[in-house]
């Protein structure tokens, strides 16, 4: 069973989303997961209804059971100069450093060297034991990039270990890495059943593979009931109009004589049926293309009022309710 | 059709696109906003209408999906140009449509201001190749440079710019500065020293504490990282000057009157908080906002008949079916939310406690009441119904009738929260002139699907739609 959960998926799908409600529903019977946020935007926050957070893991939400949901913004320049603290006792002098710009350059230019500090925080998290030797979070949720840098994201960690052959970081980025390619880690990628979306999810998964990086499963969010299909449309079009008309002034909706109330509703609620009904069957060939990419999927309803903390615990219950992920 | 107008707010100003895109004094278009809401199809669809209304275009996008990419005959990824095929180029316009390479570009840069031995030197650093290959902040810097150039070569009349899928949205605007203060800073000349004077011996020039900060760093890079990182810096060396300055020029030129910013949305809450979010922050950099670009707005042609009265009418046709004990009428009961063809196994119907049924709460009360309003109407009417009933419509008219109410309301439920989250961001920015998209039922990935979209950019408020 996995323990590092990385959350990814084309932007708009709402992978903040979906990792929040995955680390709640971890988080069942007394666990306790961290949902770490890497790319700094507060999203978290903003989901489970609480002010921005500092650079501290802290208690966000308490989940069915006793659970505990712990959340973190890593912020690169505060890890760098963690991780300085913790393996070099560099409190002053990574203040100088500072100073002179070298976090600057080591955490917004130096090639990949921020994308493995925030991995990096984030491998620490899922190995990090308490004094009883227990793991002190069953799991770890990920927040992610988006699906096009993912596996760059992630890979990062070998591409610096070439690159820093010998030294402390190439050993950082090495352990980094024996964590992300191990059965611990799964890369979970969401999306929407739109053309762009799948495909993008299927050029990830394809990725992350050559890369030996673990796949997890798909998550098909903001799914909407099909209320008509074109078999529906076909008896509408097979001239059942004046029947409609009449239902529809049955229903006290006006006159269903030509050019009533009635009547003047059909061309515009037949136009939106077409319109739903195409739809549908798009939707349809992108779920077939996603089911045929085998991995396991997992369904999440829109919630057509947008996310609130309500909302969130339900998509968690629904995750739960579709098995293991 | 569809009538957009009810979807229309007269309170914001309408962005006239055509009147940016024809304007000869626009040379710059600028694409932003966050991810998912159509930014590269927006400036794919402005560059096919900007062409076909006779200017000379040029499309810069990031990171194309593919088959929005093929539709221009962009696939290939050679950093140059390419003349676009299929466009009408009748009133004198022409399209021609690039996607950004990053590593090609930055060797170009090399290339272009090193000399041919510094250039391979450079090249062959394995911190350069690393770097080039798209760091944190590369593609940022990299569409910087490629605009500055499109721009300096003054062959096209309008360059339209699609903006990378950054963290943020607005990283592309910090990009500049970044690298400013990163080559104007110590930490640059801290690297450069050694390696300058060849080694150790230069260490003499710093002081103490200077001395110590590269122990250090090589402690941590490792040694031989170091040296790399110390030879691409020295090799970089005379062409830092030439980044900086182009970097403030394209910055410049951004802030210049013949620059328009679109910002990009969808009617969600999330996409236009960022939005509003990146409209303060263009005012903040002085960047001339042209307007905001509302993508996917629904619209209905049947806006007068409202959600509630087409739930409680389709309440109404099935109480009336169950009534007359129509055996077609229980299936059609199911119909309305029925998973079973296996889109939405979970659609609310499918369980009752599920969340989705719980957010469609809002819904579900309307759809009370409007059932009470339902029997009470069909009360009233009941007598005329009655003496109709010879002549009442068929069972499958009657349930087909009740799903496209149902469909009905759903759309006016979605157009009253886009309307919602739409007039939240107006009172934010009444200033900022809109204009609305009207939402397509699929995607698009040809030159039909752009120039419809075009078209629909173009489209004044309260004009009929499609």
């Amino acid at each position: 069973m996995s323990r590092l959960h990385v959350v990814s998926g084309k932007g708009g799908t709402g992978k903040t989303t979906v990792a929040a409600a995955l680390a709640l529903a971890l988080a069942t019977e007394g666990r306790r997961t961290l949902l770490v946020e890497v790319e700094g935007r507060q999203g978290i926050a903003q989901l489970f209804e609480t002010e921005a957070f500092p650079y501290e893991e802290r208690k966000i939400a308490v989940a069915p059971g006793g659970g505990e949901v712990h959340a973190l913004a890593i912020d690169a320049e505060r890890a760098l100069l963690d991780y300085l603290q913790m393996f070099y006792k560099l409190g002053s002098a990574g203040r100088a450093l500072k100073k002179l710009g070298a976090i600057d350059f080591a955490t917004t230019i130096a090639p990949g060297l921020r994308d493995v500090l925030l991995t990096g925080k984030a491998c620490e998290a899922v190995r990090r034991k308490d004094k009883s030797g227990a793991f002190v979070y069953d799991a770890v949720v990920m927040d992610a990039p988006p699906t096009g840098r993912v596996t760059r994201f992630l890979n990062v960690n070998d591409e610096v270990a070439g690159l820093a052959k010998i030294g402390p970081i190439h050993n950082q980025a090495q352990a980094v890495m024996r964590v992300l390619k191990s059965p611990e880690t799964a890369v979970h990628l969401v999306t929407l059943l739109e053309e762009m979306p799948v495909q993008e999810t299927a050029d990830g998964i394809a990725e992350l593979r050559a890369a030996n990086i673990p796949v997890g499963g798909v998550v098909i969010n903001m799914t909407r009931p099909a209320l008509l299909d074109n078999g529906d449309l076909d008896i509408a079009a097979r001239g059942a109009r004046t029947g409609i008309a009449k239902a529809l002034s049955q229903a006290g909706l006006g006159g269903a004589r030509r050019g009533g109330h009635a009547d003047r509703l059909i061309d515009p609620l037949l136009e939106q049926a077409r319109e739903h009904a195409e739809r549908v069957e798009l939707e349809r060939a992108e779920h077939a293309e996603l089911t045929a990419l085998g991995l396991p999927t997992y369904e999440l309803g829109l919630l057509p009022e947008g996310v609130d903390l309500a909302g969130l615990y339900g998509l968690a219950r629904d995750l739960r309710r579709q098995g293991p992920i | 059709m569809t009538s957009d107008d009810t979807t229309l707010d007269a309170s914001a100003p309408w962005l006239e696109v055509d009147a940016v895109i024809d304007d000869p004094r626009t040379r710059i278009v600028v694409c932003c906003g966050s991810g998912g809401v159509g930014k590269t199809t927006t400036a794919a669809a402005l560059g096919v209408r900007a062409a076909e209304r006779g200017r000379k275009v040029v499309v810069l996008t990031i990171d194309p999906a593919r088959r929005l990419a093929q539709s221009m005959g962009i696939s290939e990824l050679d950093n140059v140009p390419r003349r676009v095929k299929g466009v009408d180029e009748a009133a004198g316009g022409e399209l021609h449509a690039m996607m950004l390479d990053m590593k090609r570009t930055f060797d170009e840069i090399v290339e272009g201001h090193a000399d041919a031995e510094r250039a391979r030197a450079i090249l062959e650093n394995p911190f350069y190749q690393s770097l080039s290959a798209g760091f944190a902040g590369t593609q940022e810097y990299m569409a910087m440079e490629k605009l500055g150039q499109l721009r300096a070569n003054d062959e096209w009349d309008l360059i339209v710019v699609d903006t990378p899928p950054s963290r943020s949205a607005l990283d592309f605007l910090d990009a500049p500065k970044r690298l400013g203060s990163f080559l104007d800073g110590k930490f640059i000349r801290i690297l450069m020293a050694p390696a300058k004077v060849g080694g150790r011996a230069g260490m003499k020039f710093l002081n103490v504490g200077m001395s110590m900060m590269t122990g250090t760093l090589s402690k941590l890079m490792g040694g031989q990282l170091l040296r790399d990182v110390q030879t691409f810096v020295a090799a970089m060396d005379t062409m830092f000057g030439g980044f900086r300055t182009r970097a403030d020029a394209t910055y410049r030129l951004l802030q210049a009157p013949g620059t328009a910013f679109l910002v990009v949305a969808a009617p969600e809450r999330d996409a236009l908080r960022e939005a509003a979010y990146f409209v303060e922050r263009l005012a903040a950099e002085q960047m001339p906002l042209a307007g905001l670009v509302l993508n996917r707005v629904h619209g209905s042609g049947a806006a007068q008949l409202s959600a509630e009265r087409a739930l409680a009418a389709a309440e109404a046709l099935t109480e009336t079916l169950v009534a007359d004990g129509d055996p077609a009428a229980d299936p059609e009961a199911g119909e309305a939310g029925d998973p079973s063809d296996g889109i939405s196994p979970n659609s609310p119907s499918a369980d009752p406690s599920s969340p989705v049924a719980e957010n469609l709460e809002p819904g579900g009360i309307v759809d009370l009441d409007g059932g009470k309003n339902g029997s009470r109407t069909a009360g009233g009417l009941s007598p005329a119904a009655t003496a109709e009933h010879a002549a009442s419509p068929s069972a499958s008219a009657a349930q087909l009738a009740a799903g496209l109410l149902r469909l009905h309301a759903e759309r006016m439920q979605v157009l009253a929260r886009e309307r919602r989250t739409r007039d939240r961001f107006t009172a934010l920015h009444p200033e900022v002139p809109v204009a609305e998209v009207a939402a397509l039922p699929g995607d698009v990935h040809d030159l039909t699907g752009l120039r419809a979209i075009g078209d629909r950019l173009a489209l004044r408020p309260g004009d009929a739609g499609t």
